[in-house]
């Protein structure tokens, strides 16, 4: 059974750091996410709580209504990938995916094979000889074999060129496809993955900005661009999230999709429309001059 | 092969009327699942499913349960009135007020395309 994900006014602190700040959301079972944040947003923090590697602070987490805190049996199908790798480093390749193989019920070992291959990692080889990108590798190969129903992958793609970004996109998508599963994905490189996520969570400084179906997170970025003086009165009122200006030309970026009788009237006011990239939105967003409140 | 101008599901389900108006897709054929879209566009399979949905509320594809989606018997014909409709407002308005803009006559206009169609 693939689980739901249920998160309510969550609190994770390191000493004085507030990481987490009472963030509240609800996960429906068998989607790809996009956890989108900066450095220092909270990402790994509340990936770190949903795979139990922590516990909260403050509020709570169920995972298929129960807390996954030492909970064997939800444990043994959610499966969290970091940076860290998490493996014996003298360990070699080989030893580290029989291990897996072990411990996980739907362990894949064609795929984990065939990933292997894709990657280029020798079996032979020493976790700590591997190279960021091919360690990032082994990350991605624990973390799609173990096809855990809960699958928790923190910026796997450290290191990897395109083409191996691109194996890994793909393999996901199609893994998924044949075997669909919960799949929370975090990333900084938006633009080339945000096809695959049904859905968008954002979250800057510890607290939820936006959780929405990509598509319609995609088309809420508008950029205005005209006069100045007009530009302005079009956009007053609205959700500016930045501006900038070259001479008496203005460019302003809002929040929130435009109606077909708002966009005429912007056409009659010699002010031209263009989409907003879903990553200069995500930038826009987190970048610090809005509260994250000032978007819902 | 996606943009940013619309939603992808959108985009989908504009190729699909596309391919239906050019012949590529055929009446009564049927088209790709939704996990056979997903996988060779690289895309969400759930965005895939909504440009699919979307076609079955205009009528444009019908489901045969447990088979899959198919081009809808009168889609072609359907789709071209439609587009036939809007082509004065969507194509030659827009051609028009360039045309005005740069001091490009009707008459200019109407020359060229006598001599194009000659």
């Amino acid at each position: 059974m693939i689980p739901m994900i249920s998160v309510r006014d969550l609190t994770v602190r390191y000493g004085a750091t507030t990481a987490v700040d009472g963030l509240t959301m609800e996960l429906a079972p068998g989607r790809i996410y996009g956890l989108l944040g900066r450095n220092g947003s909270g990402k790994t923090s509340l990936l770190s709580v949903l795979a139990a590697y922590r516990r909260a602070d403050g509020g709570s987490v169920e995972i298929d209504g129960v807390d996954p805190f030492e909970n064997a049996r939800i444990m043994r199908d959610t499966v969290f990938v970091r940076d860290t790798l998490d493996v014996p480093e003298g360990d070699r390749v080989g030893k580290v995916l029989d291990f897996h193989a072990r411990l996980r019920p739907r362990w894949d070992a064609g795929l984990a094979e065939r990933l292997t291959e894709a990657f280029g990692l020798d079996r032979r080889k020493r976790v700590s000889a591997l190279s960021r990108g091919q360690r990032s590798g082994l990350g991605v190969v624990l973390g799609l074999a173990s096809r855990a129903s809960l699958t928790l992958l923190d910026e796997v793609y450290l290191g990897m060129d395109a083409a191996a970004r691109s194996t890994f996109y793909r393999e996901l998508l199609d893994d998924y496809l044949a075997h669909p599963r919960t799949i929370i994905l975090s990333t900084h490189l938006i633009q080339e993955v945000a096809d695959l996520f049904e859905e968008v969570v954002i979250i800057d400084r510890g607290r939820l900005v936006v959780q929405e179906e990509t598509d319609t997170f995609r088309a809420r970025g508008v950029a205005v661009t005209g006069p100045a003086e007009a530009v302005e009165t079009f956009v007053s009122g609205r959700t500016v999230l930045g501006r900038q200006s070259l001479g008496g030309v203005r460019q302003a970026t809002l929040y929130g999709g435009l109606g077909d009788e708002e966009e005429r009237r912007a056409e009659q006011a010699g002010l031209s429309l263009a989409p907003v990239g879903i990553q200069d939105l995500f930038v826009h967003l987190t970048s610090g001059e809005h509260t994250p409140e000032a978007v819902r | 092969m996606f943009d940013e101008r619309s939603p992808i599901y959108v985009q989908i389900a504009d190729g699909i009327k596309n391919d239906i108006l050019s012949g590529a897709l055929e009446e009564d054929g049927q088209v790709m699942s939704t996990n056979q879209y997903a996988a060779f566009y690289r895309i969400n399979p759930a965005t895939a499913a909504k440009g699919f949905a979307q076609l079955v509320d205009e009528g444009v594809l019908y489901k045969k349960r447990g088979i899959g989606m198919f081009v809808t018997p009168d889609a072609r014909a359907k789709l071209r009135d439609e587009r036939r409709k809007r082509f004065f407002a969507d194509v030659v308005g827009p051609m028009l007020e360039e045309a005005a803009r740069i001091g490009v006559s009707v008459d200019e206009i109407r020359k060229h395309l006598d001599g194009a169609t000659r």
